[in-house]
């Protein structure tokens, strides 16, 4: 029972406190500051911090629920972060089936294989099975105008949003000890909060120091001063919180610098995808931050390399 | 019970298609209107009605063709309970003035979703017929909007029952009106060019 785990209330309680820290310096902010940008940035800010409350009690409430709920909720999260994706991504008439399977039968797989425990299937569904079938069912609508271009969007799509996002959930099939009094849902909730606390921590450390710009073409608002700042906080918190994982603090503080690093190419990549397509959010779907994608990019990223990782060294 | 199979119908619209509204030109307001917009797909209908906002929904009706809502019990049921729309009959075969009863909407101080096309497209938008000109016509104070339901082609194109649940927006633009002199032809390629224009906005 997730809920009477000690560590799982503790991580959680401080989690509220964070926030209502947050909440709090939002509060103040909003008083003092006068200048335009200054307020919108505030009023960004605020709007954030509130999507967070909502997300870290849905999250918080699934993972309580136990693991059918957090699968469901990580279905969820992949469907509606791929409706995202393919409703900027141009497509023609001649992908209409290989969009409706994978909107309804691979995103319900690739969970459903979670459930079932079923880790050689959930691991080669996609890269195998739906890389095969859905070209091949493209191409029976005898459309070859940008053939290759609309297929790898298509692949793309479901290897970012589902696959990779899967991985996440995943990581509750994981066996990594013994030890019964830690849930495998507590890895879960590490990875995310290893990831989300680099995202927040760089935007923030950027907002107060940020000066060198690190990739100008790619997303402007990315400094150099930002990950430094972000990764170290990240790191720094990864290493304190080894015991929700099977690591010792220093292989801890490894781990989180993994996800550090490929959450911010996750983000750094979306944000050029973004950009070619024209584009400055995914969605509007959370206040503040923009569309579901915009705030799972680091973590579809992170959530294959660091389960990979994981299962690898440290699965008994 | 109409209630809840309208919160039911919209609730899994909105799942399916998104059904976000922005408007560019003007503000949701209550007032006399003719909302017109490209015509793509069966859930046009469905998906304007629920991007409006809920208290200008009871006094807004689209445009219905009698030949599909009227089809089946629950397209009718689907058409007349949730959707307030007003079914129209496209064959010319009726009696009377096919536009007598939006005359009579409008005279009401009720507003109207048109979709001037009057058939389907498949992502282009169609020349305009010329009910819209007659309407503006009898009622030249009364403001008419621009509306392209964005993505709707995609989500259950002409000839398939599929739907891909991809997030469908309306565009609401700035309001047009009939010039006093302006012809049938003129103003009616104004008004496709109107909504046409929301179609091509910069991203």
């Amino acid at each position: 029972m997730m809920l009477a785990n000690p560590v799982f209330q503790r991580v959680i309680g401080g989690i509220f406190v964070l926030l209502a820290v947050a909440s709090f310096a939002g509060f103040v902010l909003q008083r003092r500051v006068g200048s335009p940008g200054g307020v919108e940035t505030v009023r960004n800010l605020n709007a954030r911090v509130r999507a967070w409350w909502v997300m870290v009690v849905l999250l918080g409430g699934a993972m309580a629920l136990g693991p059918a709920a957090t699968v469901v909720l990580f279905a969820l999260i992949s469907f509606m972060a791929l409706r995202e994706f393919v409703t900027l991504t141009p497509t023609r008439r001649g992908d209409h089936r290989a969009l409706f399977l994978s909107f309804f039968v691979v995103v319900p797989l690739q969970f459903v294989l979670i459930g079932v425990n079923w880790y050689g299937l959930f691991a080669v569904l996609i890269p195998v099975y739906v890389f095969v079938i859905l070209p091949a069912i493209s191409v029976l609508a005898g459309d070859t105008t940008d053939f290759l271009a609309r297929n790898a969007k298509v692949q793309w799509g479901l290897w970012l949003c589902v696959y990779a996002l899967s991985c996440a959930p995943a990581l509750l099939l994981l066996n990594t000890s013994a030890d019964r009094d830690r849930p495998p849902a507590l890895l879960l909730l590490y990875l995310l909060i290893v990831v989300q606390l680099s995202d927040v921590f760089q935007y923030v450390c950027g907002k107060l120091f940020g000066r060198t710009k690190l990739a100008p073409a790619v997303s402007p608002s990315k400094t150099v001063e930002g990950l430094v700042g972000g990764g170290v906080i990240a790191v720094g918190v990864g290493m304190l919180l080894h015991a929700m994982t099977p690591f010792a603090p220093w292989q801890a503080a490894a781990m989180s610098l993994l996800i550090v690093v490929a959450g911010f190419f996750g983000g750094l990549v979306l944000s050029a995808i973004k950009r070619d397509l024209g584009v400055k959010d995914w969605g509007r779907t959370i206040e503040g931050h923009g569309g579901i994608l915009d705030r799972v990019d680091s973590v579809c990223f992170a959530a294959p390399l660091f389960f990979h990782v994981t299962r690898f060294w440290f699965a008994v | 019970m109409n209630a809840l199979v309208r919160w039911l119908v919209l609730g899994l619209v909105r799942l399916l298609a998104g059904a976000q509204a922005n408007w560019q030109g003007c503000t949701p307001e209550r007032r006399p209107r003719i909302y017109f917009a490209n015509h793509t797909s069966h859930l046009d209908t469905v998906v304007i009605v629920a991007a409006l906002p809920p208290e200008l929904r009871s006094e807004t009706h689209p445009v219905a063709a009698l030949d599909y809502w009227g089809a089946t019990k629950l397209r009718r049921l689907i058409a007349t309970v949730c959707l307030n729309a007003v079914l129209l009959d496209r064959s010319g075969r009726g009696p009377g003035d096919p536009l007598a009863p939006l005359v009579d909407l409008l005279s009401r101080g009720h507003s109207l979703v048109l979709f001037p096309e009057g058939t389907r497209g498949e992502g282009t938008v169609a020349p305009f017929r010329s009910g819209l000109f007659n309407l503006a016509r009898q009622f030249p104070d009364i403001e008419l909007v621009p509306v392209y339901l964005e993505n709707l082609h995609r989500i259950l194109p002409k000839g398939t029952m599929l739907i891909v649940p991809l997030i469908c927006t309306s565009w609401f633009g700035a309001p047009i009106r009939l010039d006093p002199d302006e012809s049938r032809g003129a103003f009616l390629g104004r008004a496709r060019g109107a909504v046409l224009a929301l179609a091509e906005r910069p991203a």
